[in-house]
């Protein structure tokens, strides 16, 4: 039973109080929330239905409201024209400003490069893997689209004040593993319902020192865990990025009075969990413990070491996802794929998070270097993710993936199978045709 | 097929026969992801509930039917179509050992019926007569009664106005306790 002592509060406490005007709240508690951000994509155009079932003609929030297209881009039937055409119709109506077209990337790396949610806010999305935004100090949570609907109404919603577990890294991964292979060696650990409900906090050593990049791989990959939402403490590396982006979208320069002030506010708007927070339970992971994983179809929790899935032949290899899209997977493919060609029999589809990360690896020279290799280059978006166009499955056919769900029938066929692995690991499988170690490549 | 039956179900309770399933029912499975941005039809909806999982059930299920399932049940996508397709097929409640997160609001937000009680799980099997007293807070399967939590008022006032649009449009002074109905 809690006590009345008690003072210490989670960041999921802490974060759901400000975002219903509380001083405080304790778990268990229901508030009405107002969400800094609501996030809807290719889905708008269903929500906008049932908005208007509502008997609304204007949304009550639109300044608040984010809207991509980016799941079937571009659209690959008419139906699918049709979906995004209405989509376009709703938002010019209702003057919804931070509307992105198809070609700018997946919802969720675009309104983190973007800088449009912020440490300690409330980012409210149709999409499960709206827990992605823990990464930046912020607290996104997935929901229906009637809830959007209802939001976008009244622009609030009620939210359980989540139980927290806390999960701590210590130490450091080893050479060539990644966020990933921890990801998905917690989910086999504790299974995919382990963090049902509850906020998962990660701190630790191994956690602080990773870049933006691989940091936003974890409350991504939580969705399949279970969790509300995820959390990463904000630190510079985080408030510097946001600053700098933010500048950017608003047309500040870096080094203005203006940006230095952005800076401050986001340290200021940033929230950390009290050391005497309670806890639902506590884990504590040894980084240097964690070897390269995969996932083995047809659930994330079914994780195993590489070493036991050596040899399964792919015929797909897909590098891309708002997971494991960004430009440090892309780096990490090109290391693997300089110089190698795709085996005979395996095709290798890249799709960039964003057209910011496209960018970019063209400037660095990776995408010269998959194109060179015999990768396939999609428009930035979610790609064959979730099986609505672009690089489908036949039946029997096995795909690794840098994607966080691997369920029957994702990516487009119920009898095809999907493992996840890390971006290096799927180029290795790539090169080689089956799944091996990307250590075995060699240059 | 609409979700009229449902609704009502929502309210008082239902009876009918059991489709038992085992753990983690995924969103991709009850409704596939391929399908979320072009079928708009109640009708089509429906036809495709679970068809990735069973069949037998896509070709069988008549309204009132209840699905009795393991843990994580709905775990996945927010994709509101993972609810609405068993709402369109007459399915009236689902009763498992736990429910996913989002897929919990879903149901609620729809007028959804779905209950935690891992008894009952235990006990049921496909085609037994089921029986859901929600007056009561009492599934009635094989001769035996089961208790469950009663649900939340927060959740009772929704159900009861008849899924969150209807309770928004009270709250907004738009309608009495009309239920609305939308079918996308
Ligand atoms: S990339 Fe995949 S998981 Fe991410 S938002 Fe798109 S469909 Fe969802």
């Amino acid at each position: 039973m809690v006590s009345s002592v008690r003072t210490g509060k989670t960041f999921a406490e802490k974060a759901l109080a400000r975002a219903a005007g509380l001083q405080t709240t304790i778990a268990g508690q229901v508030v009405d929330a107002r969400p800094d951000v609501v996030l809807s994509h290719d889905n708008t155009a269903a929500i906008a239905k049932i908005f208007r079932s509502i008997g609304l003609q204007r949304v009550a929030i639109a300044e608040r409201l984010v809207v991509t297209l980016d799941h079937a881009v571009p659209a690959p039937t008419p139906q699918h024209a049709r979906n995004h055409a209405e989509v376009r119709a709703f938002v010019q109506e209702q003057g919804i400003r931070h509307f992105f077209e198809v070609g700018r990337g997946i919802c969720h790396q675009v309104i983190t490069e973007e800088a449009l949610i912020l440490p300690g806010q409330l980012i409210i999305g149709a999409d499960s893997h709206t827990t992605h935004f823990g990464a930046l100090g912020a607290f996104g949570v997935g929901v229906g689209r009637t809830e959007v609907a209802a939001l976008w109404a009244t622009g609030e919603l009620w939210l359980r004040v989540p139980e927290s577990i806390k999960i701590v890294v210590t130490g450091a991964l080893g050479k060539g593993i990644s966020a990933k292979d921890f990801c998905l060696h917690l989910i086999g650990q504790l299974g995919a319902e382990g963090g049902r409900y509850q906020s998962i906090e990660f701190s630790g050593a191994a956690i602080d020192s990773l870049s933006l990049d691989s940091r936003m791989v974890i409350p991504n990959m939580m969705a399949e865990f279970g969790a509300k939402n995820a959390y990463l403490a904000p630190d510079e590396k985080v408030f510097d990025y946001l600053a700098g982006r933010a500048c950017r979208r608003l047309q500040l320069a870096s080094g203005s009075p203006q940006a230095a002030q952005l800076a401050d506010s986001l340290r200021a708007g940033a929230l950390y969990p009290d050391a005497a927070a309670i806890y639902s339970a506590e884990h504590t992971f040894d980084a240097a413990a964690i070897q390269l994983t995969v996932a083995c179809p047809h659930t994330g929790d079914a994780a195993r070491p590489l070493a036991e899935v050596r040899g399964i032949r792919v015929q797909q290899a897909f590098i891309g996802t708002c997971t494991n899209g960004r430009l440090e997977d892309l780096a990490l493919a090109a290391e693997v794929l300089r110089g190698q060609r795709v085996a005979a029999g395996t095709r290798l589809l890249v799709v960039p998070a964003s057209s910011q990360v496209y960018a970019d690896a063209i400037e660095r020279g990776y995408m010269q270097i998959l194109l060179a290799a015999g990768a396939a280059i999609g428009t930035p978006g979610c790609g064959p993710c979730m099986g609505n166009h672009m690089g489908v499955l036949a039946p029997g056919e096995v795909c690794i993936s840098s994607a966080n769900r691997n369920f029957k029938g994702r990516m487009g066929e119920p009898d095809a199978e999907i493992y996840l692995a890390s971006p290096a690991v799927v180029a290795a499988a790539a090169v080689a045709g089956y799944i091996i170690d990307p250590r075995e490549i060699g240059n | 097929m609409n979700a009229a039956a449902p609704a009502e179900a929502a309210r008082s309770g239902c009876a009918g026969r059991v489709w038992k399933y085992g753990d983690g029912v995924n969103t991709d499975v009850l409704f596939p992801g391929k399908y979320t941005y072009t079928l708009r039809a109640a009708a089509d909806i429906a036809a495709h509930a679970l068809e990735d999982l069973d069949p037998l059930f896509t070709a069988g299920a008549v309204a009132g039917d209840v699905i009795v399932a393991g843990r994580n049940f709905g775990n996945g996508s927010s994709r509101e179509q993972a609810v609405t397709c068993l709402l369109y097929r007459g399915v009236a409640a689902v009763v498992a050992r736990s429910f996913a997160r989002i897929y919990f609001r879903n149901g609620i937000n729809q007028g959804l019926l779905l209950i935690t009680c891992p008894a009952v799980v235990d006990a049921a099997q496909t085609g037994d007569a089921i029986e859901i007293d929600l007056a009561q807070s009492i599934i009635r399967l094989n001769g035996a009664a089961h208790a469950f939590p009663p649900l939340s008022p927060n959740m009772r006032s929704i159900i009861a106005a008849g899924g969150l649009v209807a309770h928004v449009r009270h709250k907004l002074g738009l309608s009495s306790t009309t239920a609305v109905k939308f079918s996308e």
